[in-house]
């Protein structure tokens, strides 16, 4: 029998299958895409190093591949059955029934539907965009960024907490890595536009990680990127495509008024809709914010509620890249430890 | 005789657009560090002025970063410059310098009024 099937064939699950390999145990990596990396393959560059994403993506690509893992690509994971004597088994989108010893969920997250926050007129006015969408951009884009219209970029504005931080959307989490993604972008658009002031729209900053810090005050002092403490009200658009915005500006107690020829809104993370479709089939529990529950989010967070399912990754919360890996390599560890004792 | 007509009430809305920052551009460019503050406050709440006065450095960086120079000589004027805001500052801003800078601009770019 299999010893660990890992369904999500994104870092998180590339990391865990290629550390569980080379412990000897024989894997499987069931992946709904057509292709291994989940989200990392439409990013441009990583926070806070900057670097392209397409780097880590091929590093961990390159090495599941070196290893000869087996991966089924395409395979939409319909349940998953503990069965009396311990072992798995995954129904799946294709015909045959997987059995294994042990179960590692990385089912990662979706990114939040900017539609969701109406009065932010994302696909209803051309100019509004996501942070995916800005990254999808800056990944394709070659000569001039010009706004989705086709107007010239003068002026940017980014909104935080899209969908996060927001009993509005139901979701009163905070998505963690939407701040450091903002200060990376607003410093990309000023690097790519010396001309265009760049403003950040945020509720508070949360420069969690190492290196975050340091890149908040390169955004201030080095591009001066206006940071503005206040949430958009609304948005609206004017004749010739801008968008005019309307906040206050908390520190001041006024409220402000600017016209902005891009609006960028930093979407957060939600529980994987993957995650959900199987979670009933094994009794899996999750917390109030529909993300995965850990056993003991201290001392036993790759455990589940369920004895030999295991989770990794943004499975669990928003993580960055950077904590993704090290909860997945952490992973590996603690399925080890539980084939040892159970076999 | 009575004045007779209408006035209207200033608009309190900040307008980000065609904002000018004449003396916003001075600053940074002299005094970097300037531009990273994180409006946290230490600096007004140690400063002896602000305990006596209305003068709030904090909220002058905001108002110079809004381009509204209105009465802020006056302000200025306040400041001791006994540097106290320097010493608290978690960004490490050169408080005193900026304030000094603020004076030297309003003059050398006739901002004055
Ligand atoms: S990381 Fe920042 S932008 Fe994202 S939800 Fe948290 S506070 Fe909001
Ligand atoms: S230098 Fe001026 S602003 Fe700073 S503490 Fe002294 S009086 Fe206050
Ligand atoms: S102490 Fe420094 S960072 Fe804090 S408000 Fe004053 S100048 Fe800004």
């Amino acid at each position: 029998m299999i010893d660990v099937i890992i369904i999500g064939g994104g870092i998180a699950g590339m990391e865990a299958a290629c550390t569980l390999h080379d412990f000897g145990f024989e894997i499987i990596i069931l992946e709904k895409d057509k292709h291994l990396g989940g989200h990392l393959q439409n990013w441009d560059t990583l926070f806070p190093t900057k670097r392209n994403a397409s780097e880590v993506l091929d590093h961990y690509v390159k090495e599941v591949q070196k290893r000869s893992i087996t991966v089924y690509l395409n395979t939409d994971v319909t349940s998953v059955t503990k069965q009396d004597n311990g072992s798995f088994e995954i129904n799946t989108s294709r015909e045959v029934v997987f059995k294994c010893k042990t179960v590692l969920m990385t089912t990662g997250y979706d990114l939040f539907n900017a539609e969701r926050k109406e009065e932010y007129g994302y696909k209803i006015y051309d100019n509004v965009i996501t942070s995916a969408d800005l990254e999808k951009l800056l990944q394709t884009n070659k000569g001039e960024l010009r706004s989705p219209s086709g107007n010239p970029i003068k002026s940017v504005a980014f909104v935080h907490c899209v969908g996060s931080r927001d009993e509005k959307s139901g979701n009163h989490y905070c998505s963690n890595v939407c701040c450091v993604t903002g200060v990376k972008q607003a410093i990309k658009m000023r690097q790519l536009l010396p001309e265009a002031q760049v403003f950040n729209f945020y509720m508070d900053l949360r420069m969690y990680g190492a290196g975050f810090e340091e890149m908040y005050r390169e955004a201030q002092e080095v591009w001066r990127v206006q940071f503005i403490r206040g949430r958009l009200s609304e948005v609206a658009e004017t004749i010739d495509k801008r968008l005019q915005v309307k906040a206050e500006d908390t520190l001041s107690a006024r409220p402000l008024r600017m016209h902005v020829d891009l609006l960028v809104l930093l979407v957060g993370m939600e529980a994987s809709k993957a995650t959900g479709d199987f979670a009933q089939s094994c009794n899996l529990a999750c917390a109030q914010n529909r993300f995965v529950e850990t056993a003991d989010f201290h001392i036993a967070s790759n455990k589940t509620n369920v004895e030999g399912l295991f989770t990794a990754g943004c499975a669990i919360a928003p993580l960055s890249v950077f904590d993704t890996v090290n909860h997945a390599k952490a992973a590996a560890l603690t399925v080890k430890e539980h084939l040892r004792l159970n076999n | 005789m009575n004045k007779f007509g209408f006035t209207t009430a200033k608009s309190r809305v900040i307008e980000y657009d065609n904002m000018h920052n004449k003396l916003l551009d001075y600053i940074i460019e002299n005094e970097p560090s300037f531009s990273a503050c994180l409006s946290c406050g230490s600096c007004t709440a140690t400063c002896s002025a602000a305990n006596l006065t209305n003068f709030n450095i904090r909220r002058l960086n905001i108002q110079i970063r809004h381009g509204e120079l209105d009465g802020i000589r006056q302000e200025i004027d306040k400041c001791m410059l006994c540097g106290k805001c320097l010493l608290v500052c978690p960004r490490g801003i050169n408080t005193r310098n900026a304030i000094m800078l603020m004076k030297k601009g309003l003059v050398s770019l006739e901002l004055d009024n």
